[in-house]
């Protein structure tokens, strides 16, 4: 069965929805004539044109402030930030604009704009280029933020993204555009997923780990690891959405299995695991047989040395070491 | 509030044993406090001035609450709105105490907040909730010792260890489960002291947890009252008169020799079988009783016992019993034979296993080995049994070795 890589996923879904919506355009850095910094875009250009694929100049805060100016007139734009790190430049239309105007106008006004862009570290790029700012735009009442960690979820999710009316925040991660663990097979024809829908990508009955984005992929590393080595029946949730956030699934998972491990490449502080374990510790209380506990990005500035960010980031093996914390 | 015996969980300051400004040394009494069942000197801990007196005489306290402030030299008293002095103005008194309880709470540090504390998971909780399970009777295999789900399902899957269900009526704060009929005018409602509180959920435990059965025996008791007779005569010359009851405990610790099981008790997955037998005696006090240990007794003579006994029932009277004369019994004795009473069940003596009921000596008409209805001096003995432990021939052994003894007292006198 041919699979399709994490890339190519997006790549489909954004040449589907260019066909579906003559409203839908592409916009940012180098996604044109270049075919993309990562190649997301690859192609594109060459079979849609210049009105719908648009180079942008090196000016975030003006092309995504242009991208929401069209979205509140009907455009769909799909802008591209050549990494989430750089939406900083653009915070004021991200925040104030973005996610505001709906409500600022009483309704009249929305914005049905996607953003997207790798968003992760552990490639060495420094502290400025290596951000994981999911829970800093969870954190806006008006967005929405998505985070696949795979090739399908990908795929369906950016096709909803763009169908959406509201701003979604799409964050992606190079690690994860060409790696074989992240492809699926799309060979079952146009589809779409719901945006606020977990998915349990491994049933398991003694340990729930819940992550997102890559951190799923370390949490399946992890639970291997837990079941042959440990004996450890692991269940893996991957929230794919952050917001609107799918509750449900997280808290029916820690109730059969009792015991929480939080996997996140965000910071520690107020990071997208500390909301999920007040929502755990809130709700199923008294199905808690041990604390939850967390495996995020160690709390510091990306690191250069790529040896010591391998370690700054979840990897499999501080899942493990966790998870046998619990007792 | 220190811990004073190992069942306490609250104490009542009944008197202060030294007034602000004193200067103590480590040791020095501080206050006579009542525990669930003596009266106790608690001494100083550590030297200083007293700074304050944070309860008023009569108060109870649970443990750890403060008491007093021990200040060092030079060092001023913490911050507190209010001291003893001016607890007892004219505004109510329980109040303003009350007040002064919460503020000195977060002020000064508790020796004992924690202790105690089972450590155990939400889950482990709602699962012994669930079960009626003690979960201070729950090895913790956690983190810490923490108490989890699979230490409960242990225990669940083991229904030979007993793992202590708790009573359903449960909570020591409200023991009752059917409310009484209000009082009304000229009828008196007397808050349960320490030692009614202790009495009740201890019995309580014991009737609803220990699957009782009771035995009876009649004996005669003609020989140990001439022995008795006898005895006195030259007993009276040194002041040790010997009692019925002295014979009774002799008696009930040597059958115990002869019949071990009884001496024991149920410990979740195993029975504990003592080596010495320590005779717990049943002491009618002013609002309940207590129960004194006579250490192995069996190895003491009638006199011995007699003169402890005697020295122990004076004491708990006075409430001057000190915890370790009135813990750790393995069997116990309850005597109703002065009150008039003929035979009864008494309630057992948790942890132990079995308890007698010793009734009065009661003249009777009796059919002799040759047929003829004559008079005779007859005693009622019962025993309750934990049926975990004893079994029914089991106490029917002990118990015909007690009456062989009683009937044969000159055997047990040496």
């Amino acid at each position: 069965m041919p699979m399709t890589l994490y890339r190519h996923a997006i790549n489909r879904a954004l040449n589907e929805e260019l066909a579906n919506d003559e409203n839908v355009v592409i916009i940012g850095e180098e996604v044109a004539e270049y075919d993309g910094a990562y190649k997301v875009t690859e192609g594109l250009w060459k079979k849609w044109g210049d009105k719908r694929v648009v180079d942008a100049p090196i000016s975030e805060a003006g092309f995504i402030g242009m991208g929401i100016g069209a979205s509140m007139l009907g455009v769909r734009p799909v802008m591209e930030l050549m990494f989430f790190s750089f939406a900083y430049v653009a915070f004021d239309q991200l925040i104030n604009n973005a996610a505001c105007v709906r409500y600022m106008s009483g309704g009249l006004i929305n914005c049905p704009i996607v953003v997207r862009g790798p968003a992760n570290g552990g490639t060495s790029v420094g502290a400025t280029h290596s951000h994981a700012p999911e829970n800093l735009f969870a954190n806006m009442p008006g967005l929405k933020v998505v985070v696949p960690a795979t090739a399908r979820d990908a795929y369906g999710l950016m096709k909803s993204a763009i169908r959406d009316n509201d701003p979604v925040y799409f964050m992606e991660n190079t690690l994860l555009y060409g790696d074989p663990a992240a492809a699926s097979d799309l060979d079952d024809g146009e589809f779409t997923l719901p945006i606020g829908s977990a998915e349990v990508k491994r049933s398991g009955t003694d340990v729930s780990l819940i992550a997102h984005g890559r951190s799923v992929l370390v949490a399946l590393e992890a639970a291997k690891q837990l079941e042959e080595e440990k004996g450890i029946n692991a269940e893996v949730v991957d929230l794919r959405s952050i917001r609107p956030l799918d509750e449900e699934t997280i808290l029916q998972s820690v109730a059969k299995t009792h015991r929480a491990v939080l996997i996140d490449e965000t910071k520690p502080f107020c990071g997208i695991s500390s909301q999920i374990a007040t929502t755990i510790q809130q709700e199923v209380f008294d199905d808690l047989d041990a604390p939850v506990l967390r495996v995020t990005s160690i709390d510091a500035p990306a690191i250069y040395s790529p040896p010591l960010e391998k370690e700054q980031v979840p990897n499999a093996r501080r899942v493990v070491e966790k998870v046998m914390q619990l007792g | 509030m220190p811990k004073l015996s190992d069942t306490m969980t609250e104490g009542t300051l009944l008197k202060w044993l030294v007034k602000v400004g004193d200067k103590v040394g480590v040791g020095d009494p501080l206050a006579e406090v009542e525990t669930d069942k003596a009266t106790m000197e608690m001494v100083a801990f550590d030297e200083g001035t007293v700074g304050a007196l944070y309860v008023q005489e009569g108060s109870k306290k649970a443990l750890g609450e403060p008491l007093a402030v021990l200040l060092e030299e030079g060092e001023d008293l913490p911050e507190q709105p209010v001291t003893s002095a001016t607890a007892s103005d004219e505004n109510g008194e329980a109040q303003s105490t009350e007040s002064i309880t919460a503020h000195v709470t977060e002020a000064v540090p508790l020796p004992f907040a924690g202790e105690g504390r089972i450590k155990a998971s939400p889950l482990a909780r709602k699962i012994a909730a669930a079960e009626s399970i003690d979960l201070s009777r729950i090895a913790g295999s956690g983190p810490g010792g923490r108490i989890v789900k699979r230490d409960l399902e242990k225990a669940i899957d083991n229904p030979a260890s007993g793992v202590a269900r708790v009573a359903s009526t449960g909570g020591t704060s409200r023991l009752t489960t059917v409310s009484p009929k209000p009082s009304g005018s000229g009828d008196q409602r007397m808050m349960l002291s320490s030692m009614r509180t202790i009495i009740a959920q201890r019995l309580l435990a014991s009737k609803t947890q220990i699957p009782h059965f009771y035995l009876h025996v009649e004996l005669d008791a003609e020989p140990l009252m001439v022995l008795i007779k006898q005895a006195n005569i030259a007993a009276a010359e040194n002041s040790n008169k010997l009692t019925i009851n002295d014979f009774v405990l002799k008696a009930a610790a040597s059958a115990a020799v002869a019949q071990p099981k009884v001496n024991a008790s149920f410990d979740g997955d195993a029975i504990i079988q003592y080596a010495s037998v320590d005779l717990s005696v049943a002491i009618a006090v002013d609002d309940g009783l207590v129960t004194p240990v006579i250490r192995s007794a069996q190895e003491k003579s009638i006199l011995e016992i007699s003169l402890e006994v005697k020295d122990l029932a004076q004491r708990a009277r006075a409430k001057k019993l000190s915890p370790d004369e009135f813990s750790g019994g393995t069997l116990t004795v309850s005597n109703l034979g002065a009150y008039g009473v003929d035979s009864f069940d008494a309630i057992i003596n948790p942890p132990q296993s079995v308890i007698l009921s010793i009734g009065g000596i009661v003249n009777k008409p009796v059919v002799s080995k040759e047929g003829q209805i004559v008079p005779g001096k007859r005693m009622n003995v019962g025993i309750s049994c934990d049926h975990r432990v004893v079994d029914g021939a089991v106490g029917a052994e002990y118990l015909a070795e007690f009456k062989k003894r009683m009937e044969n007292p000159a055997s047990i006198l040496v």
